[in-house]
């Protein structure tokens, strides 16, 4: 008897490599029968309810080098280990990261927090998450490493689809790097959803420039509303160097609308996505040049 | 105002009757002592798992177990034939609901699957593990036959029959006129209507379904633990089924997470465990996951209700029209049947409102979705809805405010008992103290200058009353009357044990209510000894005495009428025999903290243990011919009514963010009567569980399917049930007007916070929404539906 009488998953080995070469020789010794376990809180679950059966689970928990907030010169690192909660208390976020910091109350609730990591939900994908749209807006760069060496992918080339990155099946989510918050920078980050903690109906994170009352360089990202991050565009450009007024937020109103092809889910229509995404864009400029909504 | 009509004895003991004491079990489920039936291991327990129709309707052609017969630590694979060779076939009919229909159904679906989760092969292994990779191994052959998924076209001609020996796919009718209905709407100052959706809901408890099967053939004994509400319908259940004597079969019902009404069904899955644990003289045990139980376990509460009101010049409801169609799963529950929401909606639209002309017709259908029945408050969320609703619109149709316009629509205080045109009688309610209580305790008229203000600032306010009524302590026409061997009567046996202790078994559950506090500090009050010295057993067919257990909002109100004159009972006998031994009057004496004691000098005669000593071990002391009876077993039957009906008024204040179509709760407050409050800690938590799933079912709960009859959002991920964060604060105050049926006088309080809540959310939704002329009726209030609403998508 192998397992007690509880236990719903399919059989799997498991493994815990304490390196990084240790990891690549299990990934070569596996391939594609074998799954990566960093926080576990979508991959235990899919376990158990037998969505992947994976031959071997190899857990990174043990390769410390993964781990941890790192700020050197210009830029903030952050290492695929580290967990939410890390970045939710890190008072080097809160400074040079302010985005994050407050994005990260939204991600799921305290307990799946606690667990889940950085790298995991960025390399999950979930069109829904929050930390995939903070990279995206932030223009992070991804690091990711195999056996052949080491390779950095912008954020905003990383994300592909629904569950999909470039991220190769012999390679490993290392760490990304944001810039640091330049002067005259500020951010916003406004997310629905039903109940706290779910993942986002509608979420919007805005970064960019606003001094002597007027908009610039401003990178806004919807997530929850297509099958990844979207980076909208237009909704930038309409914003550079216009000032915060009734007319500013419909013509942002219309660029929103230019930017996203939103997908409905079971709740809500595309359609309904999208008038969501058009409120919280105001919204979000608002906040960004006022400090609240209008 | 407490007007308490428990007895003298009750009002000088009872000390812990009315205490707001912390429940004794919580220490010890705190602690991670609690023994579920999973937590249960028997040696040589197989563990079975289930493979379940994909398919909403499908015939099955076949059905290939040889792989996974042989897969590693299979002890054995049942497909439904072999399964139906030792459980007789259910039909959910019950006789006194006349009309009521159903096919035959047996534990595992044989030619035809009729719902997606339908049980068709079981696979029983050493591991659970081991059985569900066996189970992946099983080929069936389905042939896809079109699903019925519309109750609203379920009658259509062109839909196809589920049963096509029932001839259609209508499972129950009923309507109910008293005439002069046409003649009022046509002569009424207004009418107002509305067609209200309540959604297809799933309790979800927290403990999800669990049974452990152990038959013992050498001695044709299967003793059952199971999650279960009901262990004595258990037993009459599996003794009937499986054809053994009732004697030889016991439930036991170990700690159990939650029921709702859950646990109170016959499910294939847990009737081919038995099965199987019969087949093998083994235990086996099945304990059902998340997913299965979305699928399974019984859903509630999808209507369609089109209704109207009609109301006169000066405020006056003249008249109530309404129309109610659901569907229920592809056979009416067992042994309950599932036309109970039927019979409730149709009974109580018109709530406390003194209103007498109606008409109602309600139909039950058929569908091709997971069976359906009762869950917490059958019924009442629905019928509060309609009538609270048309409410709301009859007061601001005539530009009366909502609170008046309910005042002065009650039933009279002095017309009590009250039957109402449905047939149903109303013992006493207490409605308009609550409705006074309750304006005072929400500060009703600050509230509306409050809403006023914000409106102004562009915050859309709303509040929302909801009067309800609310059927406790069901008689034996529930269902004793219509042929179910379910029993309305609880019983209790109180013993004095050797040492001065109490044992009290009781016939009623614990099911994470707090009945074993509630008859606890019944038990306690009612013989005079401290709650320390008193244990209480319960969940045990071989132990307990015979009852009903829990549902229908009834274990407080019989099962601890039950108690309380079983300690009487005790009391007096400890008394008599006190009595006796000091050559006195047993009506001097009195038991006070453990101690028998003369009433009027309150000096000390006899410990407890003094008198259990005498009688169990100086018999020498004790006279010939008296025999000490130091234990006594007591029964109750609430007789009187149909049901005893609790009342009260709830209110709702919250904030739609019209741009976004979100609600937030702001406060919830509510005033329940229901009789002699003996725990207020638990009646309160009681009524704000219940208001939480009533608010579950107002914004976020609902069983999508598709066309096909696939649910859509069978997952915690997806179906939203509410969580603590999205809740408001919930003030909860009472009226008591206890029941005279019983000396205790308590009803149920159980279901009150479900009943009103929904209502209450809706009509403050509405009422934020009024500035835009707009109103929503169809639950839940989800962004997209307010949205739609206020034609912003």
């Amino acid at each position: 008897m192998p397992f007690g009488g509880v236990v719903k998953a399919s059989a799997f080995s498991y493994a815990k490599p304490s390196s990084l070469s240790e990891l690549f020789d299990l990934m070569e010794m596996y391939g594609d029968r074998a799954k990566l376990l960093a926080g576990g809180q979508s991959l235990i679950a899919a376990l158990n309810m037998r969505l992947a059966s994976p031959t071997v689970l190899l857990d990174i928990n043990g390769i410390t080098e993964l781990s941890g907030i790192e700020v050197k010169g210009d830029v903030v690192r952050i290492g695929a280990l580290t967990r939410h909660r890390s970045l939710e208390q890190s008072a080097e976020i809160k400074k040079h990261l302010p985005l994050v910091h407050k994005a990260m109350p939204f991600v799921a609730h305290a307990a799946i927090r606690t667990r889940g990591t950085f790298g995991g939900s960025v390399a999950f994908a979930d069109a829904a998450a929050e930390l995939p749209a903070c990279c995206v807006v932030l223009d992070a760069n991804i690091e990711l490493a195999s056996r052949k060496g080491r390779r950095i992918v912008s954020a905003r080339n990383f994300f592909k689809g629904l569950y999909e990155t470039d991220l190769q099946p012999d390679e490993v989510l290392i760490s990304a790097e944001f810039p640091k918050l330049r002067v005259g920078y500020r951010s916003a980050f406004l997310e629905l959803a039903r109940r706290h903690g779910d993942y986002a109906v509608v979420g919007v994170a805005v970064h960019g420039k606003f001094q002597d009352d007027m908009f610039s360089d401003i990178s806004m990202v919807f997530f929850g509303v297509a099958d990844r991050p979207v980076h909208a565009v237009n909704a930038g450009r309409a914003l550079e160097s216009a000032r915060l007024s009734p007319s500013t937020i419909n013509t942002l109103r219309s660029a929103v609308s230019l930017d996203l092809e939103t997908y409905g889910d079971i709740y809500h229509t595309a359609e309904t996505k999208l008038h969501l995404a058009k409120v919280l864009a105001g919204r979000a400029v608002s906040i960004m040049a006022l400090g609240r909504e209008t | 105002m407490t007007t308490d009509t428990a007895s003298s004895h009750v009002k000088t003991h009872g000390r812990y009757i009315g205490a707001g004491l912390p429940r004794p079990d919580a220490w010890r489920l705190l602690h991670g002592r609690g023994r579920y039936t999973d937590d249960i291991k028997l040696a040589r327990t197989a563990h079975v798992v289930f493979v379940r129709s994909p398919y909403a309707h499908a015939g099955i052609s076949a059905i290939n177990v040889t792989k996974a017969a042989s897969s590693a630590g299979v002890i054995r694979v049942v497909t439904g034939k072999e399964v139906a060779a030792l459980c007789q076939p259910w039909v959910g009919v019950l006789t006194h609901l006349k009309g009521l229909k159903s096919a035959a159904q047996y534990p595992l679906a044989m030619e035809r699957a009729r719902w997606q989760g339908e049980p068709v092969v079981a696979v029983a292994a050493e591991s659970r593990a081991q059985a569900e990779d066996a189970a992946q191994l099983i080929d069936i052959d389905w042939e896809p036959l079109t699903a019925v998924t519309s109750p609203d076209t379920a009658l259509d001609s062109r839909s196809p029959v589920i049963h096509p020996d029932l001839g259609d796919n209508l499972a129950y009718q009923r309507e109910v006129d008293t005439g002069g209905v046409d003649e009022v709407f046509a002569g009424a100052h207004k009418v107002v209507e509305a067609t209200f959706r309540t959604s297809r809901h799933t309790p979800v408890t927290l403990e999800p379904r669990s049974i452990l099967a152990d038959y013992n053939p050498a001695e044709r004994q299967l003793t059952v633990y199971q999650s279960t509400q009901v262990p004595y319908m258990m037993q009459w259940i599996l003794a009937k089924h499986f054809g053994l004597k009732e004697i030889n079969v016991r439930v036991i019902a170990p700690d159990v997470g939650g029921g709702f009404g859950t646990k109170i069904h016959i499910y294939g899955d847990e009737m081919t465990a038995v099965a199987l644990s019969m087949m093998l003289g083994r235990p086996v045990k099945f304990v059902s996951d998340r997913l299965e139980s979305f699928v399974t376990d019984f859903h509630a509460r999808g209507h369609l209700v089109k209704a109207r009101m009609a109301v006169s010049v000066t405020g006056d409801i003249v008249g109530i029209e309404m129309d109610d169609l659901y569907g229920i799963g592809p056979y009416s529950g067992y042994p309950r049947g599932s036309a109970n929401e039927a019979k409730q909606v149709l009974n109580l639209v018109g709530g406390p409102y003194k209103n007498r002309v109606y008409r109602g017709r309600t139909r039950v259908v058929f569908e091709n979705k997971n069976m359906y029945g009762q869950y917490r408050a059958v019924g009442h969320p629905v019928a509060c809805a309609v009538t609270e609703g048309l409410v709301d619109l009859a007061a601001s149709a005539i530009g009366m405010d909502p609170a008046e316009f309910r005042y002065r629509n009650y039933i009279n205080a002095e017309a009590y008992p009250y039957t109402l045109v449905t047939g149903p009688v109303f013992e006493k309610l207490s409605q308009h103290q609550a409705h006074e209580k309750l304006l005072d305790l929400m500060n009703y008229s600050a509230l509306r200058l409050e809403q006023e203000e914000l409106r102004r600032q562009g915050i859309y306010r709303g509040i929302g009353l909801a009067a309800f009524v609310e059927m406790s302590n069901p008689s034996s026409a529930t269902y004793g009357q219509g042929g179910a061997s379910i029993a309305s009567q609880d019983g209790c046996t109180m013993k004095l044990t050797a040492t001065g202790g109490i044992t009290c078994a009781v016939s009623i559950n614990e099911i994470g209510q707090g009945a074993t506090a509630v008859v606890l500090q019944i038990a306690a009050s009612a013989v005079g000894v401290s709650t320390e010295n008193i244990k209480i057993v319960i969940g045990d067919t071989d132990v307990t005495p015979y009852g009903g257990g829990n549902w229908g909002s009834r274990g407080t109100g019989i099962g601890g009428e039950a108690v309380l004159q079983a300690g009487k009972a005790l009391r007096q006998n400890i008394l008599t025999f006190v009595a006796l031994l000091t050559e006195t009057e047993a009506s001097v004496l009195s038991i006070r903290d453990n101690s028998v004691i003369e009433t009027l000098t309150g000096k000390e005669l006899m410990t407890l243990e003094e008198v259990a000593r005498t009688a169990y071990f100086r018999s020498d002391k004790v006279p010939r011919d008296f025999s000490p009876e130091l234990v006594v077993t007591r029964h109750f039957a609430q007789k009187t009514y149909d049901g005893i009906c609790t009342n009260g008024i709830q209110g709702c204040y919250l904030e739609v963010d019209i741009e976004t179509g979100f609600v937030r709760l702001l406060k919830h407050w509510v005033i329940d009567d229901c009789g002699t409050i003996i725990n207020p800690l638990l009646v309160d938590e009681q009524i704000r569980g219940g208001v939480v799933q009533g608010i579950g079912g107002a914004l976020f709960e609902e069983c999508i399917y598709s066309s096909e009859g696939q649910l859509m959002n069978g997952s915690l991920i997806d179906y939203l049930v509410p969580m603590a964060c999205e809740m408001p604060d919930i003030e909860v105050g009472h009226v008591s007007t206890p029941t005279a049926t019983s000396e205790l006088g308590a009803k149920g309080a159980g279901e009150a916070g479900t009943a009103g809540a929904p209502a209450a959310v809706m009509n403050a939704i509405n009422d934020a929404l009024k500035p835009f002329g707009v109103c929503v009726t169809e639950q839940p209030f989800t962004p997209e539906r307010i949205l739609r609403a206020l034609g912003k998508v």
